[in-house]
């Protein structure tokens, strides 16, 4: 029987054993392929995706389980590269190989929806659960707190910053003709 | 898509990022298009004066990278070393990855592949050059044009500009002209007072593509009717399939074939999750072969036999280390071990193909692709030249992608199957069928005068040989070099010094792990030296210090790293200094840690790593910074953490909860400082991670009054 949720703001419904995960829903069956596959056993972190707003991690999360709920995966999380945690992600350099950053990404925006000022500690111990190999930890940190600085002064698009897991739904469901989601969806055809 | 309404999307898009993006630099918002890799170098561009460079029309400047991103920002440096000479508008260029192809040979080592931190130091001649001459013609062309000297004409971001009239022609406009003349063969390059992008800090080009989850890693491809694999190989490394039952696997939802290949049993579905399920209902019988009851213990004892065995292959010997030994008023002799590591690269092993019978697709998040390349032909009998190998970004490298494993698997299995397939290891395929960081064993005696200076320094190795398998070639007299490289090039001044290798395979196969033979070695021998220092009462820094008095860049990095640490100044209390000094891959990196150990747990905390790196002439510093933090967090994961243990052939680990890395909660501060440098770029992908085990176990020496001698760092050993 299919298995319906909203994902990025859309809703979707999957015919699949609903015993699979919702990691290899989104990436095989779906072809969205941000989110990935790290461990297997939520030991990692890399395949952190937002249900009804919360952190988790979809490699052991039954698809069954997210019936009626919210997704948001890292493709979702902005139309166009734009939300603060991004913003900042791309402004200090973070990521290396960048395999572990949309699950690195989705953890931090995850954070500062619910604590929008961590401390120091605050940031490790929500970050905890994501590995980084290539050791971006430091500039993660850095970040974490630019992009909390950055939400403090929206540089656009109001309510894109708070709540980006409904915001972003709508605003992509909103506006598909916007250059900017042209852009990405071109990228994203190749 | 073509190119025209590529343009118009990416100016649009760039309108409207720009109108939006805060502090961003617009060029980084540019996707880099990753589907164009394999035809980049053979797409019909007007102007292509060599394998790098492709102008089109449009204005478009296309850099072909040739060697693979995997973290490392060579999509970033080497587009910078083309860029410097080219003269090209650095906020809208674009760049692809190349097929494999010979104009993209590694010049180091004479195949097309990444690795050994040899993409800076190999390409900056080749890519400078590449961009001089797109430059000298692109401006022939426009002073054909106008009919003027072209040396009264320059070349600036993306257009050449007669000087005397100040008129401007476009890159894009002059391409057609330009790729009617012959290329130069000699041109001149920029001078180091006029670059403008080389040295400078640039940041990465992939940054937005890897932020917003559209960079395209290997696990990601996805091709129309492509299928999911998995494969069961045999839990005992070195075995194979004896029969197999798969009623029960194909019986599984999504289950399509399951066939047998050579490396065990592949499961095809039409997603991965369900290949998984279908290899859990395999039933297989295994013949185990030789290594059915191998176990660590045993390992340990053919290592430590080996060396002790009366002589190895010499590595390096100097002086009469047994006289000098027999003159000295004090004899130190320690044994030294470090276990297999696993690579554990985040994106774990996998591969797409599709094997026809007229050609072959490969993609693959590949270190190697001039191997991969023949691989594939030989199992699809084709040529070549038949075989288009698509390199995607690597999720993480450190040596394991040069190996030819995960390669094999997709084309044999769409071979099988007919149709395209992706095969994906699990973490625990990763972890258990990996080509490991050899272990090692290491045997000292050193002498020291009546002064305490060294006057004889034996060290006597065994470890499996990773180039015996890799390279056989270059494996001579019993000698690969890669096991001794750390220990035979000590730079300090000793009298007498002998080094020798036992070349002892102990059933395991082993790799390239991040830095090879320098990650163990530099363990072995900085941690020995301070054993050295302790033992005549000297300051480990002090004493390194005099003694590489005639190893100027050593000393300039290790005199730069202790300054920068405050070495000699006072700590808060319960905190404590280490240090370490290490050549490799060119390069020269001191390390100061900076570690607390709790007395009663016997934890190791690394507050503080301050570097100093000599590495040349600075191509990036943002990348030189990122490689070093990247580099210590490797080498100290190991440190702390890492050993891949066997029993009954088989490896214990499976997983990042038996496998641990370090995460943020044990993150350092790292501190990088740059020695400025006139001479070569060197190597910055590896350099980093050598120096920093024997930096935080010296520093816990200083601690505790204890010596580590093996690896991981043991907490019952500090209690």
């Amino acid at each position: 029987m299919a298995i319906q949720f909203t994902l990025n703001g859309k809703a979707q419904s999957v015919d699949v054993d609903p015993r699979m995960p919702l990691l290899w829903v989104l990436r095989d069956t779906l072809n969205l392929t941000g989110t990935k596959f790290g461990c297997g056993m939520a030991l990692c972190g890399a395949c952190t995706v937002h249900i009804d707003g919360e952190a988790t991690r979809s490699c052991i999360t039954p698809v069954s389980e997210v019936a009626g709920k919210k997704v948001t995966t890292i493709e979702g999380l902005s139309a166009d590269v734009s939300h603060p945690v991004q913003r900042a992600w791309i402004e200090l350099d973070v990521p290396q190989c960048g395999y572990c950053q949309s699950g690195q990404i989705m953890s931090a925006a995850a954070l500062l929806a619910t604590n929008p000022r961590p401390t120091d500690a605050e940031v490790d111990d929500a970050m905890s659960g994501n590995i980084c190999r290539c050791g971006t930890y430091q500039r993660i940190r850095e970040a974490i707190q630019r992009a909390a600085q950055m939400r403090v002064a929206p540089p656009r698009q109001k309510g894109l910053l708070e709540k980006e897991a409904d915001t972003m739904g709508e605003t992509a469901a909103m506006t598909p003709d916007e250059p900017a989601a042209v852009a990405v969806s071109a990228g994203g055809a190749e | 898509m073509s190119s025209a309404t590529m343009k118009v999307d990416r100016r649009e898009f760039l309108k409207d990022a720009a109108a939006g993006a805060t502090g961003l630099v617009i060029g980084f918002y540019l996707p880099n298009r990753l589907e164009a890799h394999a035809s980049a170098a053979a797409e019909a561009v007007p102007f292509a004066p060599n394998a790098w460079i492709r102008i089109g029309t449009d204005d478009t400047v296309t850099l072909v990278i040739d060697k693979s991103e995997m973290g490392q920002g060579v999509m970033t440096s080497l587009s910078m070393l083309i860029a410097e000479d080219l003269e090209c508008d650095w906020t809208t260029i674009r760049t692809v990855f190349a097929p494999a192809a010979k104009e993209y040979a590694n010049p180091v080592f004479g195949m097309q592949g990444t690795g050994g931190s040899t993409s800076v130091r190999g390409m900056w001649m080749p890519l400078r050059k590449a961009g001089a001459q797109a430059r000298e013609m692109l401006i022939a062309a426009a002073a054909e044009k106008w009919g003027v000297d072209k040396g009264m004409c320059r070349a600036e971001n993306s257009q050449v500009i007669h000087t005397q009239t100040k008129r401007r022609l476009s890159y894009g406009s002059l391409a057609e002209a330009a790729g009617k003349l012959a290329v130069p063969s000699d041109v001149k390059l920029k001078e180091p007072r006029e670059f403008r992008i080389l040295g400078k800090a640039m940041k990465r080009l992939d940054s937005a593509d890897k932020t917003c989850g559209r960079a395209e890693f290997g696990i990601d491809v996805r091709q129309p009717g492509m299928l999911h694999a998995v494969v069961a190989r045999c839990p005992v490394i070195g075995g194979k399939v004896a029969s197999f039952n798969a009623d029960k696997a194909k019986a599984v939802r999504g289950v399509k074939h399951a066939v047998q290949i050579s490396s065990g049993v592949a499961v095809v579905a039409d997603n991965t999750w369900s290949a998984m399920q279908g290899r859990d209902a395999l039933e297989i019988k295994w013949a185990e072969g030789p290594n059915a009851s191998l176990t660590s213990a045993a390992i340990g004892k053919m290592l430590e036999e080996g060396a002790s065995k009366p002589s190895g292959a010499v590595a390096r010997k100097e002086g009469d280390v047994t006289a000098g030994l027999a003159s000295a008023a004090k004899k130190i002799e320690a044994v030294y071990q470090a276990p297999f590591l696993a690579h554990a690269t985040m994106e774990p092993m996998n591969c797409a193909a599709h094997v026809r019978a007229d050609g072959c697709d490969v993609w693959a998040p590949t270190q190697f692709q001039g191997v991969n390349q023949m691989t594939a032909a030989k199992i699809a009998g084709l040529k070549p030249e038949q075989v288009k190998i698509h390199t995607t970004y690597l999720g993480g490298g450190f040596g394991r992608r040069a190996e030819q494993d995960f390669v094999i698997e997709a084309v044999e299995i769409s071979q099988a199957v007919g149709v395209p397939v992706q095969v994906t290891w699990s973490r625990e395929d990763d972890m258990q069928h990996d080509f490991y960081r050899p272990a090692s064993h290491s045997r000292f005696e050193a002498g020291l005068d009546a002064e305490g200076w060294p006057v004889a320094w034996s060290n006597r190795i065994a470890c499996p040989s990773i180039m015996s398998r890799f390279f056989p070639g270059s494996v001579k007299n019993g000698l690969d070099e890669t096991s001794v490289e750390g220990a035979a090039d000590l730079p300090y001044a000793i009298p007498n010094i002998f080094v020798d290798y036992q070349l002892t395979e102990t059933g395991i196969p082993v790799g390239f792990w991040r830095s090879v033979g320098h990650s163990q070695n530099a363990f072995f021998s900085e941690c020995f030296l301070d054993e050295l220092a302790a033992a005549s009462g000297k300051d480990p820094y002090e004493f390194r210090r005099r003694l590489l008095q005639k190893a100027p860049r050593h000393l300039g990095v290790l005199e730069l790293a202790a300054t920068k640490a405050g070495w000699g100044e006072t700590l808060p209390a319960g905190r404590y200094r280490g240090i370490a000094v290490l050549s490799s891959f060119g390069s020269y990196v001191a390390e100061v840690a900076e570690v607390s150990v709790d007395k009663k747990s016997g934890k190791v905390r690394v507050h503080r790593v301050v570097s100093a790196v000599d590495c040349g002439r600075t191509v990036n510093p943002l990348t030189i910074e990122a490689q070093m933090q990247s580099g210590i967090v490797f080498g100290l994961t190991a440190a702390l953490k890492g050993a891949i243990t066997i029993n009954k052939g088989r490896v214990e680990q499976g997983n990042f909860d038996d496998y641990q890395m370090l995460r943020v909660t044990e993150m350092p501060q790292i501190e990088v400082h740059i020695v400025p440098s006139d001479q070569p770029s060197s190597g910055i992908g590896e350099p980093g991670t050598p120096p920093i085990a024997p930096a935080v176990c010296n520093a816990i020496f200083a601690a505790t009054g204890k010596r580590i001698r093996r690896l991981p760092i043991r907490l019952e050993e500090l209690v």
